[in-house]
């Protein structure tokens, strides 16, 4: 055992240690080192002065509040109310203006297409890519096929009402008037290959002798898609000779998948969220995104 | 005198007999296993129905390990021979080769999902694959089943060390560290085939909590008898960081679990907390965990292991028990700063972030006297790169004691929350701090253990070198990227609209998710280092019969 009449002192440090001693390991009676203990003191002294300043003591029906007023509350609103006044010159200009006059005004259709992007990046982009580039199944904005219409007009009555959305005023609200699942309706599958191979061509040109296909697109398809398969944005009915990107893919293989089993795209009607004058703006950033009409 | 078991039943001259321990667990093992077969074949979903064959089968081996042990045991299992402390290593031997084995796989699973945050796809669509049930799998890994595991083996070891006392009981032991192995695998197995509460760092289902608090209960009791059983007059502060560990941990794992299950054949349960009750619970726990789990707990090591290591006497008893009672005070406040400017009511907010700040000294205590128990030893650190590894995790732990206040103060906490920074912060802890502690404790302790010579110094330092260039990596690619994010996030432009999408702030984080993946990849070769030396440490002679040579019987 150690002896506690002597002092045991650490020779590499001149200082005694405690007289204990744990599997070889002793402890020495340093004293606690000052800047430590001041900084300690400090930290202390400051949380109690931020009590003060701000709420922090629960109480009974309450809690303190602090001298300052300060609620994180509060503090969102001012930050809001800051942009809110920021923005409140242009903002009220383009809830009066039509669309027309916007586009019509270069300083105010520069706002618009600003106040378009970024409400663009945060509530279309998850879908339709943030360029507006569109992915499978999601329409590319910047390019200039349009399902439901490219006119800033059309392109604002999609954005508020939706395509099967439920909304009664969005296009094709039910969902009825979707692209049929023409394997339900009537066609075989050689019939389904013949017309895909048909509606391939369109963009495509081939050798190959697509009468038959030609002779089944005009019984069922053209009532929709039209005689020359140029698509009706009335009925969200697509363009078929175009040559820009397809929704779903224009090769063969996804063609003979979208007569067969149908397509019926989804788009959310945002005038529930959107505020008309954000809605406005997003009409015109979308339509100077390359494809306007 | 050898003194029998105190829970022997009958007297030691009657030849062998079976103690209360060991028929307490043959027979709550049998009805145990009876009973998780029972619910396995009323089992509502197919892996709940797993899960309870797996208790099944481990209770049905732990009757027959008891029964063996039984049989071959000696009759008495003496507490000292030669009036020297007969210490059991044997708990001490298999969880410090289970941190090696969990750890790895920890680190492993962490640089799957850092390389899934880059490259997405590479979950290839497999739903056991996704991120979502990787990460928990990974924080588990690292904080509970390598932590967990270093936590077991070097408490155990400086308990009885510094107590000059064998651990408390002779089944008891085993059972914590079996069964603490056996929540890891329950928890674990679960992530992957989606059973989860969905609370971060306490995911795993009613269940499993239960089964941990009958382990965690018998680990504080091994704790406190051995305790108990001391041949010193006082307490070693090793163990005061331990003790308060054990009981805090308690505490928070039954507040932050409470839970109803929908049945007992079902996996599922709901929490009794609701709304912001609950988001305030779960902080509570998840920075406690923090608290008492990655730092005192810790501290408990680096108070045995560092003056250990450099033969050097503690720096400073009294800045012990002043840090240790502050850090146990203070800690326990500064949970709500997990969740400034949320609907946490703000005098919550403020009392989590002064909180933070008052324990920014109360934790550098900790590092002062780890750092300066050093003083009349630096010269060690030239030759001893396993003390370097100690050395330099006290600075990591510094470091991350220092960034957690400044990130807990508001004005800050608007900028780093939710970002990056977070979890770089967070990893200067992990991997600087809880990863390098950890190393350094399993370089000293297997070979006492095991009483071998570490098989290379060499390779020690070529695992120093490597894991520190790879945390050097990690971290600074998280601040960059979590401050940029940050910065992304709240730039206006002149008109007064966000600047940028989100998408475009995650395209930004490329760069530095490849970087960070790379750091958790040189990480985790050093760990690959290390257990390649501990193979040939324990494959290498024992060394001729040392003073301090291991006296524990076979196993």
């Amino acid at each position: 055992m150690v002896d506690h009449t002597h002092q045991d002192i650490d020779a590499a440090t001149g200082t005694p240690t405690t007289g204990h001693e744990w599997d070889g390991i002793k402890e020495l009676n340093t004293p606690l080192p000052r800047w430590w203990l001041w900084l300690f003191y400090a930290c202390i002294v400051w949380a109690f002065g931020y009590w003060i300043f701000y709420p922090a003591i629960p109480l009974p029906g309450g809690h303190t509040p602090g001298i300052l007023g300060w609620t994180s509350r509060g503090a969102v609103n001012a930050d809001v109310q800051d942009l809110v006044r920021q923005r409140a010159e242009f903002v009220s200009k383009i809830e009066k203006a039509s669309l027309q006059e916007i586009s019509a005004d270069p300083k105010l259709a520069e706002f618009a297409r600003a106040y378009g992007r970024s409400a663009f990046g945060n509530n279309c982009a998850p879908c339709h890519g943030s360029g507006g580039q569109g992915a499978v199944g999601y329409p590319n904005l910047a390019g200039d096929r349009w399902l439901w219409g490219g006119s800033l007009d059309q392109i604002a009555a999609t954005i508020t009402h939706g395509a099967r959305s439920g909304d009664p005023e969005g296009h094709d609200p039910t969902g009825a008037a979707g692209m049929p699942a023409w394997s339900k309706m009537g066609l075989s599958s050689q019939q389904i290959e013949e017309v895909a191979a048909y509606v391939a061509s369109l963009v495509n040109p081939t050798n190959a002798d697509v009468s038959a296909g030609q002779k089944i697109f005009a019984e069922n398809c053209a009532a929709c898609h039209g005689e020359n398969a140029k698509g009706n944005a009335e009925m969200g009915a697509p363009d078929l000779t175009s040559k820009s990107k397809w929704l779903y893919g224009s090769d063969k293989a996804t063609i003979v998948e979208t007569v067969a089993n149908g397509r019926a795209g989804q788009m959310p009607a945002w005038g529930a969220k959107l505020d008309p004058a954000t809605i406005k703006s997003l009409a015109i950033f979308v339509h100077s995104l390359g494809g306007g009409k | 005198m050898a003194q029998a078991d105190s829970f022997t039943t009958a007297p030691p001259e009657g030849g062998k007999s079976i103690t209360l321990g060991e028929v307490t667990m043959i027979v709550v093992s049998l009805f145990g296993a009876i009973g998780a077969l029972y619910i396995a074949a009323n089992a509502y979903t197919a892996p709940y129905a797993f899960h309870m064959v797996l208790f099944a089968l481990a209770g049905f081996g732990g009757v027959i390990a008891t029964l063996k042990r039984y049989k071959n045991r000696p009759a008495v299992i003496p507490q000292e021979i030669n009036g020297k402390p007969n210490y059991n290593y044997g708990p001490i031997k298999f969880t410090s080769i289970a941190a090696v084995f969990w750890g790895i796989a920890g680190f492993l699973v962490g640089l799957i999902i850092a390389t899934e945050l880059a490259f997405p796809d590479l979950s290839m669509g497999l739903s056991w694959l996704n991120f979502g049930r990787l990460r928990p799998l990974h924080t588990s890994a690292v904080i509970f089943a390598f932590g967990g595991n270093v936590l077991l083996a070097t408490s155990f070891y400086a308990v009885q060390r510094t107590c000059r006392a064998r651990l408390a009981g002779e089944i008891a032991p085993w059972f914590v560290v079996l069964g603490y192995n056996l929540f890891i695998v329950i928890a674990g197995t679960g992530y992957l085939m989606g059973i989860t509460q969905g609370k971060e760092y306490a995911e795993p289902e009613w269940y499993s909590d239960l089964w941990l608090t009958i382990i965690w209960v018998a680990y504080l009791l091994v704790f406190l008898v051995t305790l108990w059983k001391r041949k010193e007059p006082h307490i070693y502060v090793a163990n005061w960081f331990t003790l308060a560990f054990i009981i805090t941990i308690a505490m928070l794992h039954l507040g932050n679990n409470a839970s109803v299950p929908v049945s007992i054949f079902s996996p599922k349960s709901y929490i009794v907390w609701s709304g912001v009750q609950d988001a305030m619970f779960q902080w509570w726990y998840g920075h406690n965990a923090v608290g008492f789990y990655l730092t005192a707990a810790f501290l408990a090591i680096m108070y045995y292991f560092v003056p250990k290591r450099a033969e050097r006497p503690v720096y400073s008893y009294r800045l012990s028990i002043i840090h240790f009672w502050a850090l146990i005070f203070m800690y326990i406040w500064a949970g709500p700063h997990h969740l400034h400017y949320t609907a946490l009511p703000d005098w919550t907010q403020t009392l989590g972030m002064t909180f933070s700040i008052m324990l920014w000294m109360p934790s550098w205590g900790g590092m002062i006297n780890g750092l300066m128990t050093l003083s009349g030893a630096w010269d060690k650190l030239r030759t001893d790169p396993v003390l370097r590894m100690l050395v330099v995790s006290i600075a990591f732990y510094g470091m991350s004691t220092f960034e957690g206040p400044l990130m807990s103060i508001k004005v800050v906490n608007s900028l780093s929350h939710y970002t990056d920074w977070t979890i770089g912060h967070v990893h200067s802890g992990a991997l600087g701090w809880v990863g390098f502690v950890s190393f350094g404790a399993l370089y000293c302790l297997i070979p006492w253990v095991y009483n071998k010579r570490l098989y290379s110094l060499k390779l020690v330092n070529w695992h120093f070198w490597i894991a520190t260039i790879g945390i050097v990596l990690y971290i600074s690619a998280m601040w960059v990227s979590g401050i940029l994010q940050g910065l992304m996030w709240r730039a206006y432009t002149a008109n007064g609209f966000l600047e940028y999408s989100f998408i475009e702030t995650v395209e930004a984080m490329f760069p530095f998710y490849v970087i960070r993946a790379v750091g958790g990849g040189l990480f985790l070769v050093g760990a690959l280092i290390m257990a390649f030396n501990f193979y040939k440490t324990i494959r290498s002679p024992e060394l001729a019969a040392a003073s301090e040579a291991a006296l524990a019987p076979a196993e």
